[in-house]
């Protein structure tokens, strides 16, 4: 998958973290903290008996050398691929005998995995997982095995054209900038990368003073607290330090036509966002609903799927870096029509720029973007994944009750404000993957 | 995952979670209105939401020859408009009221469902009810509406290399069932829709005694039976057709479909065997055959995994799957991809070989033991989130199981023994029964199909679900 449009779902995914059923009614998140001075936040809940644990490490595949492009992905690959004395296939197959599911994940800017077990399989779980963590084997046939599964991925996303849209657009917006090249790498720095530099890698970018954990699930904070030791104690106090340059998107207004024999044109397309510390981050939210975030409520589908039926989809989003942000989306459409789905995103970034929204669509984004947020709340390791997004963002764990207010509080002024700065319908740059007419 | 897909990800992810391995122990409550709608309630007070789907027993296989599609064409049109609700207007309200709406088409079934705080459950019931009574359509709306069906047909199967493949493929594997045709239809057919052709449809299926109500969520089936009862119950029932599944004949020649394209760079084999059904067919295959796809690909410790990946190194990935619910008789599939620099010609016969061990030897007393096991333990998960109960439960009313089949499920998977899957292996696993479709790259020389060629030649899509 592209780092782009990555990105924006993951957004999706965290954003709608807004507070109508106030949480609090429903969870009482604690703040846990070891023995051994690990913290987790943590929602008790004995309804099933089901531990769910997320966790991340601030500092992602960005920090990548370039000549080493992937290997923050091939590392964390291979971190459930065998540890201490088990052999790759003896950690799975306990893993999968005990119906325990441990996995990990390298972002732009963090490492993440998680755990869920059930309660029976508790301890066994969480000293997997402390295997994981601070013995990973990297054993050679493994390495080869991972490597040879994420160049076949490589080249399947050479197939796709989604994935090739959003690896150029990504490359065109950031072209001097880690955030620009994918996280997964690319053939040359795939094959680069050594044994030496695996088993290097968790010492270096796996420390404590990185971590942010978040617990859901059937156990108590006096059972949570010694697992917290046992499970991360063993890893190093401090990592890198997170050395990864400020960057604005290089956001010309070009299209960038990449030619394939396919019925149907790709567009993606982006220029500057606002980062999640933004002061006019709410109002940004609010108005991204409005043009293209909000489904079937928004303008941008209205007027090009619902109106023209030029696609089946279009969207927008704010995907935020912890060093740089982007506004981006993406359509697809017959290659006769491309020209004219691009004029009209054009047309409504530039309607939204000059005219910001309506009382009244103000009104419906905020009762959507606050009262939709409960349903995210769907399993305990969706909850636990929320607990680690607040944390990541530093927004505060009160934050579930205030944020129904931050976003009640914007106004039509603030939207157009925001969409002044933002919205620069010149600046929009595009890339189409397809055989589109009329565009070079 | 597509910008353009946003919409449908939320039904693809609760899609994974609803496999055969999480069908089990909901606890549901029913009920059954006087006009035939039956009623599923399976309460999780976690967080005070619901999830309200209506589920109507008509799909793509109910279809007539000519109209291949409509049922997925009608799916979009309920959002069109009724007698008192604008087109466009539902999932307006919906998002309005902080909810989130969105509808899916399967060969066997339809599915419309709303997510939202539990107090406004009633609006949204108010709305759906009254668009299976109400629906009232007109061609200003139609006529762009099939234009996004066209592009939702480009974006999910012409542009995708893999789809078209398995389009052939289902195409190649179902002669006489209903399920040869794609779910979303074929691109000319689509273009012939007229919209009385829509009204009719609806008309013919969408009725109470047809569809099943499932409410997951903050809720128990006390508090909203009254409810239910006045919106869905002034509904009144209607005759509805009978559903067929024409049974395939006994297969008699291995078939194959290959598909070449200039843009694939990593290839891959397919195979997809005729399968019994909870259904149709030999109905007492469908739980060893569960267990069979989990000692054949479940996960990393699987038999082909093991042999295909770890072993012989010529292999990026290889899975199993098998879905026993359907009407009619449904697939075993099997999936490899080759390792970068291996060529097709040394993984086929690796693959072949393992399955005929499969069929000719079978499985040990071991391999049976630990995939029980397994499966068993996903028990525990089912009741996490609420939306698997929905998924799993919807899936098996609208084909022919009950409640009590899939309340039934750990036990019914804890009696197979490893005669029985052995047996299973060998009576699916046969050269005759299979369709293998391989994926590969244009060789140098290859004429280059044209895009609308392209768009021509693509056919056939089962177990997909669109919106």
């Amino acid at each position: 998958m592209s780092r782009v449009m990555t990105k924006s779902l993951h957004l999706a995914a965290a954003l709608l973290l807004t507070a109508w059923i106030a949480p609090a009614q429903a969870f009482d998140i604690q703040r846990v903290v070891s023995d051994g001075g690990v913290e987790a936040w943590l929602i008790e809940d004995h309804a099933n008996p089901i531990i769910a644990m997320n966790f991340a490490f601030r500092g992602g595949a960005a920090m990548d050398p370039a000549e080493k492009g992937g290997l923050s992905n091939m590392a964390v690959s291979l971190m459930d691929e065998g540890a201490g004395d088990m052999d790759s296939q003896t950690f799975q197959g306990k893993l999968e005998d005990l119906g325990i599911s441990l996995g990990y994940g390298a972002g732009d800017d963090s490492i993440y995995g998680h755990l869920k077990t059930v309660t029976d399989n508790r301890d066994t779980a969480f000293s997997m997982l402390a295997l994981s963590l601070t013995k990973p084997r990297f054993d050679q046939d493994a390495i080869e095995r991972i490597r040879s599964q994420i160049l076949a991925d490589l080249a399947h996303q050479q197939q796709d054209p989604q994935a090739i849209a959003g690896r150029a657009l990504s490359k065109t917006l950031y072209p001097d900038h880690p955030y620009g090249r994918a996280s997964e790498g690319v053939e040359a720095s795939v094959k680069a990368i050594s044994r030496d530099d695996l088993t290097a890698w968790p010492t270096h970018r796996l420390g404590r003073d990185r971590l942010i954990i978040g617990v859901v699930g059937d156990l108590t904070a006096a059972q949570l607290k010694p697992l917290l030791d046992s499970t991360f104690g063993g890893l190093p106090e401090k990592a890198d330090p997170v050395a990864v340059p400020e960057v604005q998107a290089n956001a010309t207004g070009h299209v960038e036509v990449i030619r394939r024999q396919i019925p149907q044109s790709v567009v993606l397309f982006g220029e500057q966002g606002v980062k999640r510390t933004d002061p006019d981050w709410y109002a940004a939210y609010v108005m991204n609903y409005v043009l293209g975030g909000g489904g079937f409520s928004s303008r941008l589908m209205t007027e090009v799927r619902v109106k023209r039926g030029l696609a089946y989809g279009v969207s927008t989003g704010l995907s935020p870096y912890q060093h740089g942000a982007l506004l981006d989306g993406g359509t697809a459409t017959r290659n006769e029509k491309t020209a004219q789905s691009i004029a009209l995103i054009r047309s409504e970034w530039q309607r939204m720029a000059e005219g910001g929204i309506t009382p009244q669509e103000l009104a419906d984004a905020k009762t959507y973007l606050i009262g939709s947020y409960p349903l995210q709340m769907d399993s305990t390791a969706s909850i636990a994944s929320i607990l680690v997004a607040i944390q990541m963002d530093n927004l505060g764990i009160d934050y579930l009750d205030r944020r129904a207010a931050l976003i009640d509080k914007i106004s039509a002024e603030d939207v157009q404000r925001v969409a002044k700065r933002l919205l620069d319908s010149k600046a929009l740059t595009f890339v189409v993957v397809g055989n589109p007419a009329g565009l070079e | 995952m597509s910008f353009a897909r946003r919409l449908a990800v939320l039904a693809g992810a609760v899609l994974l979670m609803a496999g055969p391995a999480n069908a089990q122990m909901f606890n549901p409550e029913t009920f059954t209105l006087k006009n035939g709608l039956q009623v599923v309630v399976i309460p999780n007070h976690r967080v005070p939401v619901v999830s309200h789907m209506l589920w109507y027993k008509v799909g793509s296989a109910d279809e007539v020859a000519g109209k291949t599609g409509l049922a997925h064409m009608v799916e979009h049109m309920m959002f069109k408009g009724t007698k008192t609700v604008p087109a466009g207007a539902f999932s307006k309200i919906v998002a309005q009221n902080g909810g989130r709406d969105n509808a899916f088409t399967t060969a066997d079934y339809t599915a419309f469902y709303q997510n939202v705080a539990v107090d406004k459950l009633e609006l949204v019931m108010k709305l759906e009810a009254d668009r299976m009574a109400n629906l009232k359509l007109e061609d200003k709306d139609f006529q762009p509406e099939r234009q996004v069906v066209i592009e939702e047909r480009r974006m999910r199967i012409d542009n995708e290399p893999e789809a078209l493949l398995e389009e052939q493929m289902t195409a190649s594997l179902y002669q006489v069932a209903p399920y040869h045709h794609p779910v979303i239809g074929w691109r000319q057919e689509i273009e012939g829709y007229q919209l009385s052709d829509i009204v009719e449809f609806h008309k013919r299926w969408y009725a109470p005694n047809n569809a099943v109500l499932i409410l997951s969520g903050d809720v128990t089936a006390a508090q909203v039976r009254p409810v239910v009862e006045k919106y869905y119950g002034a509904v009144p029932a209607r005759p509805v057709p009978t559903r067929l599944r024409e049974a395939e004949p006994d297969p008699v020649a291995a078939r194959s479909v290959e598909l070449r394209d200039e843009d694939v760079h990593q290839p891959s084999w397919n195979r997809a065997y005729l399968a019994p059904s909870y259904h149709q067919g030999d109905t007492t295959l469908a739980y060893p055959l569960q267990v069979l796809s989990e000692i054949v690909g479940g996960g990393n410790t699987s038999r082909l995994y093991k042999a295909l990946v770890m072993d012989k190194k010529l292999a990026a990935s290889a899975d199993a799957g098998y879905g026993p619910q359907a009407l009619g008789e449904t697939s075993f599939d099997i999936s490899v991809s080759p390792s970068p620099g291996v060529a097709m010609e040394q993984l086929v016969p690796a693959i072949e070989d393992e399955l005929k061990k499969l069929a000719d030897s079978g499985v040990t007393e071991q391999e049976v033991a630990r995939a029980k096991q397994r499966l068993k333990i996903s028990v525990s998960y089912a009741k996490d989130s609420f939306h698997t109960g929905p998924r799993v439960l919807g899936a098996a009313l609208t084909t022919g199981e009950t409640v009590a089949d899939v309340e039934a499920w750990p036990s019914r998977i804890e009696a197979v023994t490893a005669a029985q899957v052995s047996a299973a292996a060998k009576a699916v696993l046969q050269d005759q029964r299979g369709v293998t479709g391989l994926l590969l790259p244009t060789r140098p020389g290859d004429a280059t199909v044209s895009d609308e060629n392209r768009a021509q030649r693509s056919m056939g899509s089962f177990g997909r679900e669109l919106r």
